[in-house]
């Protein structure tokens, strides 16, 4: 018999029980929520006078609406407010742990579930936002879900599921230095395209991923959603194992010891068969950039931007001539033509601290170009600010001009006052760069954080490695 | 839920692949605490020539003339036909309750973004996957005829088409099952909350460091 793979043991290890038309109850160990997806899920628990099935599984923090300025005086936009209160007052209501918009430990949800140690490997997690495809950076099946899904879970803590198929994408060999996750994620569905991974749960494998840390893995997995697929997972490993020791929510002495066991056992059998197979070489990524509106229309920064005239596929070639229309750009430019109007450092995607040092070596001892209006950086959650801080990069962001502000969702979606101008481009760190999403007419290129640096301290879109080679 | 009764609408054609859950309902709009209201933002800001805001009266909105359910003769359009991978991209459920609350009962795609797909059966919105060719003969006759409407049954699996022909579809039995009897999913899966418990007891011995960990603050 073949072996398992990953994602096979995830699903076997919270199966409760297979139904005659072949759709599955799942169990789901943690449910992360915020305040967009959840108020109307409360309502229907509460019109159908239900509880929460338990309530050690969840956890709250506000942060797609929240202020990334001082926010002592509470939010300005009155429904965005509400949206926020409502959120409060359904955890209070319900016994929910929820960390407020002035908590320290507050952050967009998914830097803070596995900073926390709330989200873990093995486990099954959802929340009512697709980019919890994050968590399965560490050995855990975790996916985004609707809000009458939320409702759902809520009340029963399963999810009716029907098994995905397994996608293999292997990276071979390592690639080359001031190049990240999130050039690697992004050739990825330059690749695969933004349906590739529709139906699957992809396993992110191969060399370049083995050396990621988890943070890495984190940006890799949080985009497995912009490759259509809704899981993406990687292997437990050593790495995975050291970064949850000690946090807050993780087991300790004995069951520690017990956890790390019972994690060691995910990964996918050398036997394991998979539906699909994608194989990319690690040497073969250099700093990728977006120029169109979907997470597919990448190049690489050295490269030409394509012409629709040579693409096969009629719908392709009519989305990539939309796209350039709205974009303002042509086939054949560079994207060292375009200067980036401001520039976004953040996101669940890119602002843990790994992305902020990485952003802050570039920064370092330069300026942002007088050309670009704004540049913010918006750490993930208050601890990575505080860390931040302590370790002096807040300084290096002012000193060189860039905003240093409170951590939420900002500009990746715009819900909140940190938005593009209509027609303005953006270097951002971000992972959708669909039409209007940093604001309306606004025109997103998603990059790296060492990337946005680069292109804010150079007034366009540069090669970082440049830069980098001559700190 | 309602049941989901044989109907025959009006076709809305929106000749574009990738449409993502922003275009169907942008983000200024999700910040209401209702499941009702977003059908006049729906598509807003292709349907509008200004930025909607929140709560705002649309009637006097500059409308995009050209956009397809601005025109004459999609008005009271039912049925949505769309290029492959529809729904793509953030996971609100806000893109289902807009389109129902627009009156759309039923989107025809090649594909569909899985959280999309889900999140329409919960909402009474029927996906229907049919191959590129017969999206694009049904755009052919949706473009071609003024009026073009078709006639969805779901308990038959088949559309309908006014030239008298007939496509079946495909559909997971037990979404069709909780669409035509208008069941809600947590009642069904209640009736097996003895195995859930049974499930929880397994599991609380396997990983006991997945219970009792995270508590409210007093
Ligand atoms: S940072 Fe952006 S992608 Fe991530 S949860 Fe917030 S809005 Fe969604």
């Amino acid at each position: 018999m073949a072996g398992k793979t990953l994602y096979d043991k995830l699903w076997e290890a919270h199966l409760v029980k297979e139904r005659d038309d072949g759709t599955a109850l799942i169990y789901i160990d943690r449910h992360l929520i915020h305040e967009v997806t959840s108020p109307q899920a409360f309502e229907g628990l509460r019109i159908a006078n239900r509880k929460p099935w338990r309530l050690d599984t969840n956890i709250a923090t506000p942060d797609h609406n929240v202020p990334t300025t001082d926010r002592s005086a509470g939010i300005e936009d009155p429904v965005a407010r509400i949206q926020v209160q409502a959120l409060d007052d359904n955890c209070d209501e319900f016994g929910i742990l929820e960390y407020k918009m002035t908590d320290p430990r507050q952050g967009v949800l998914h830097v803070v579930g596995p900073e926390q140690g709330a989200a873990l490997p093995g486990m099954t997690i959802v929340c009512g936002d697709s980019h919890t495809s994050t968590h399965g950076a560490f050995g855990a099946l975790a996916h985004g879900i609707g809000t009458s899904e939320v409702e759902h879970v809520l009340a029963t803590q399963c999810l009716i599921q029907k098994k995905m198929k397994n996608m293999l994408i292997r990276i071979n060999g390592n690639v080359g230095s001031g190049v990240t996750a999130k050039d690697i994620v992004l050739a990825i569905i330059a690749k695969i395209g933004t349906a590739g991974g529709t139906g699957y749960a992809i396993e992110f494998a191969g060399e370049a991923i083995e050396a990621l840390s988890v943070e890495g893995r984190m940006t890799v997995c949080n985009m497995a959603i912009e490759g259509g697929a809704r899981a993406g997972m990687v292997a437990v490993d050593d790495t995975t194992v050291d970064y949850f020791k000690g946090r807050t929510f993780a087991p300790k002495g004995e069951l520690w010891d017990q956890a790390v066991v019972s994690w060691r056992a995910f990964y996918s059998d050398d036997d394991a068969v998979f539906d699909a197979v994608v194989e990319l070489e690690g040497a073969g990524i250099i700093p990728q950039v977006s120029w169109g509106t979907s997470p597919e229309m990448v190049v690489a920064i050295d490269q030409a931007l394509p012409d629709p005239e040579s693409e096969s596929d009629p719908v392709k070639a009519e989305g990539m001539r939309r796209a350039y229309q709205y974009m303002d750009l042509k086939p054949g430019m560079t994207m060292g033509d375009v200067v980036p109007d401001r520039v976004f450092i953040g996101s669940c995607t890119n602002s843990r601290i790994e992305d902020l040092r990485s952003a802050a070596e570039v920064a370092k001892g330069r300026k942002v170009d007088a050309k670009v209006l704004q540049a913010l950086v918006v750490p993930g959650s208050g601890l990575v600010k505080k860390q931040a801080e302590d370790e002096g990069l807040d300084q290096i962001f002012i000193k060189a001009g860039f905003e240093w502000r409170e951590p939420g969702c900002s500009m990746c979606l715009a819900m909140n006052a940190d938005k593009l101008g209509d027609g303005e481009h953006c270097a951002s760190t971000s992972n959708r760069n669909f039409e209007g999403r940093q604001g309306y007419g606004g025109r997103t290129h998603l990059v790296s954080p060492a990337m946005a640096a680069a292109a804010a301290v150079s007034g366009r879109f540069v090669d970082v490695r440049e830069l980098l080679a001559s700190n | 839920m309602e049941k989901y009764e044989k109907f025959s609408g009006i076709v809305a054609p929106l000749d574009r692949a990738n449409i993502d859950t922003d275009q169907i309902i942008p983000k200024q709009f999700l910040k209401s605490i209702k499941r009702t209201g977003f059908g006049p933002n729906l598509f807003d800001e292709w349907r509008y020539l200004d930025e909607g805001l929140p709560e705002q009266d649309c009637s006097g909105r500059p409308l995009n003339k050209e956009f397809v359910l601005n025109q004459d003769r999609y008005q009271g359009s039912s049925v949505m036909v769309a290029r492959k991978n529809f729904g793509c991209g953030s996971s609100r459920e806000h893109a289902p309750w807009a389109l129902t609350d627009f009156g759309f009962k039923a989107v025809i795609a090649p594909s569909f973004a899985d959280i999309f797909f889900n999140n329409s059966f919960k909402n009474g919105l029927l996906p229907i996957v049919l191959s590129e060719e017969i999206v694009d003969e049904l755009f052919q006759g949706v473009f071609g005829t003024e009026g073009y409407s078709l006639e969805v049954d779901l308990a038959n699996q088949v559309i309908n088409t006014p030239d008298g022909k007939s496509v079946l579809f495909d559909v997971d039995p037990f979404r069709k099952h909780c669409l035509l009897e208008g069941l809600d999913d947590i009642g069904i899966t209640l009736e097996d909350a003895d195995a859930i418990k049974a499930f929880e007891s397994k599991h609380e011995v396997a990983a006991p460091w997945v219970f009792n960990a995270i508590k409210a603050e007093a």
